[in-house]
């Protein structure tokens, strides 16, 4: 054994949770990384100020198998869910609202129509959106609507071999820039998932203004005023709230990672400008009280990786369940919050300025602890699992 | 058309340098990137193969270790690797290197060598000419754009005050500079697939070659400290004191 008591852990990885990856998932995590090193964080703090999100990176997202990336087949790469993990986290490195584009495509418009689907509405779509041709967008949030989405008053139903579709959705990701939105409604069999092409007449989407985080993410309101699709743009395979709580899931385990990788970002950034900046003749990481930050920050880091990791692995084994996504979810997303502040605090008023990432991260980190259920929700999740009674309503 | 692409693996630059204490020669990790020189190289060879439904091979020289570097040339799209690793090889020259490059390159047949013009870790920047002139086939170097066909090739060599084009007969050797063509991110599947690909691992008696390697670090001392820029205060004629400094550091 060779002696290590002089060895110091490498201060952005302290736990060498790198040698836990496979080299496949270690190369796959450095190439998205390069690429929001290249293509992400040199923009993101403009598209952050104006509120958007180029449209046009989705072509390159989906030629290197962004999309839907832990899908089988129709023009899907395949990966396992650590390595979509790793993407989620390389993308929220750079920014919530990236992640959120491809979360939103891959795990709320790809998967429920690769999960519930039938055999000719998987070859129509999938591909074209594996490519980056197709945005999707998942509309299950209503303004009435949000923690109780069984609550939903958006209604479909059928007319002759059509349906009808009447209601509106908010809050949706990619609203306004998607060609297609699934739809959940409720019908006389249950809820229903519609895939809705959004130049159907009777669809509108409505961009939601003057948002102060989650900016370089698109999120609308869509209104649906009678609007027609044949029946073959159901999803055959779910009649029930399980369809929409279950792309939900992995979603939510794509967020578990991802604000791993902003909290990282936020961290580094703290570090380097802790050891950089002087006050009263010293580096500012040379105080106790900014060396208490600083490894509070660190540990928080490192013990939401281990978390997502663990969850990756026992996902990849088909033993996961939605109340340890839970756990994921609620634990991890509220410590990266919780470093977000902390990095804000240490880069002092340089903190609350956009060319740090610092604030962009601690904002957008904001919509991430209420979007994909809430904290509250997730803890009446797990709530519900460790005492058997259930909390969300008397 | 046959490409070879002449790839080498080399510590992350983002990561200190190491050198060893008492042969000055650089640590390197289990864990090597692809010189990042060498991923327009890669590039460029994919374009060229791909117009022409050819293959590219690539073709290494140094401590394979992990083989993460290579992977990420596979990943890109190149169709198999032969790496020389062999512990006799520490230390090698620019000499050393193009002759082993040469033979390796020679037992796999080649209609055009794509190599960078020089290494971010060893900066000889000789390499690729040598390897041409050990081959017997026309070197040319810092390409800047590159096409090749119906036998030929040509290129944009770079220049002080431009560009010069330049064009041989197949079999030869190109050297590209950085930015001759955008580098592709591995895909996904690009990935998962480079694990099946070929590798072959070679020694130098694998070559029937007897390195003989001329060169040794003798000492390595630190880069001098920066000195102190000159400050010309404007006094109306500062102009004058600012074109005499950029003409002589040759910049107008
Ligand atoms: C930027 C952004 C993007 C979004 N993208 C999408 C999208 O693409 N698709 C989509 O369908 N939705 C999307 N959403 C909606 C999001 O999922 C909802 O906002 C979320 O589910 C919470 O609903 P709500 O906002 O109505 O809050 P409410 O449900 O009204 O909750 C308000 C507060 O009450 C608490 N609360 C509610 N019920 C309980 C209870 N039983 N016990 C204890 N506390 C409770 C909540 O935890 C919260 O603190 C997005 C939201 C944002 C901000």
């Amino acid at each position: 054994m060779a002696d290590l008591s002089f060895h110091t852990p490498d201060p952005k990885d302290f736990l060498d949770l790198r040698s836990e990856l496979s080299d496949e998932e270690r190369l796959l995590a450095d190439t998205v990384r390069s690429f929001v090193e290249d293509k992400i964080l040199p923009d993101v703090a403009e598209w952050y100020e104006a509120g958007t999100f180029p449209r046009e990176l989705a072509k390159e997202m989906g030629q290197m198998g962004l999309f839907g990336m832990h899908l089988e087949g129709y023009g899907c790469a395949g990966t396992s869910n650590v390595a979509y993990g790793l993407a989620c986290l390389e993308l929220e490195a750079g920014d919530s609202g990236t992640r959120s584009f491809v979360s939103v495509q891959g795990s709320l418009a790809m998967f429920p129509i690769w999960k519930f689907g039938s055999e000719e509405q998987k070859q129509d779509w999938l591909p074209r959106m594996a490519s980056g041709e197709v945005i999707g967008c998942f509309g299950l949030t209503e303004a009435d609507a949000g923690s109780d989405p069984s609550s939903m008053r958006t209604r479909a139903r059928r007319d002759g071999s059509d349906w009808i579709i009447d209601g509106s959705k908010m809050w949706i990701t990619n609203g306004s820039i998607a060609d297609v939105a699934i739809v959940w409604a409720k019908t006389d069999e249950g809820v229903r998932g519609f895939i809705v092409p959004t130049d159907s007449p009777g669809f509108t989407a409505n961009t939601i203004h003057h948002k102060a985080s989650l900016r370089a993410s698109i999120t609308s309101e869509l209104v649906l005023d009678g609007v027609r699709v044949p029946d073959e743009f159901v999803l055959p395979g779910v009649a029930s709230m399980r369809g929409p709580l279950s792309c939900l899931n992995e979603a939510r385990f794509g967020i578990a990672w991802g604000v791993v990788g902003a909290a990282r970002s936020c961290y580094e950034t703290a570090l380097e400008y802790a050891i950089e900046r002087h006050q009263f003749g010293r580096p500012i990481a040379s105080f106790q009280l900014t060396q208490a930050k600083l490894v509070e920050m660190m540990v928080k880091v490192n013990r939401a990786g281990l978390v997502a990791l663990h969850l990756g692995r026992m996902k990849d084994e088909g033993r996961l369940t939605p109340h340890q996504i839970s756990f994921g979810k609620m634990d991890n997303v509220r410590n990266a919050l919780e470093v977000a502040r902390i990095a804000r605090s240490v880069l002092g008023a340089n903190g609350i300025t956009l060319e740090y990432p610092v604030i962009r991260h601690m904002a957008n980190l904001e919509t991430v602890y209420t979007y994909e259920g809430t904290n509250e929700i997730h803890t009446l999740v797990m709530g519900n699992a460790i005492t058997g009674i259930q909390a969300f309503s008397p | 058309m046959q490409v070879v692409v002449c790839a080498k693996q080399i510590p992350d630059p983002a990561t200190p340098y190491e050198l060893e204490p008492d042969t000055h020669l650089l640590v390197r990790p289990t864990e090597q990137i692809l010189d990042d020189t060498d991923r327009y190289g890669v590039e460029m060879g994919l374009q060229l193969a791909q117009a022409s439904e050819g293959t590219v091979t690539l073709v290494s020289m140094g401590p394979a270790g992990n083989m993460q570097g290579i992977r990420q040339a596979l990943a890109m799209g190149a169709d198999k690797a032969v790496i020389v690793d062999d512990p006799s090889l520490r230390g090698s020259d620019a000499l050393t290197t193009a002759r082993v490059l040469a033979e390796v390159i020679k037992r796999e047949g080649f209609d055009l060598v794509i190599a960078g013009t020089e290494s971010t870790d060893g900066y000889s920047g000789v390499v690729p000419q040598m390897v041409a002139e050990l081959l017997g086939v026309p070197a040319l170097t810092y390409a800047t754009a590159v096409t090749a066909g119906d036998g030929s090739v040509t290129i944009h060599r770079q220049t002080a005050a431009g560009y010069d084009i330049v064009e041989a007969d197949l079999p030869a050797v190109v050297s590209v500079t950085a930015g001759v063509v955008e580098p592709r991110y591995p895909t996904f599947k690009g990935i998962m697939e480079a694990k099946k690909k070929p590798v072959e691992t070679l020694s130098v008696s694998d070559l029937g070659l007897e390195p003989d390697i001329r060169q040794k670090v003798v000492s390595v001392e630190p880069a001098p400290e920066r000195q102190a820029g000159e400050i010309v205060e404007d006094d109306g004629e500062a102009y004058l004191r600012i074109v005499e400094l950029l003409e002589k550091v040759k910049v107008i």
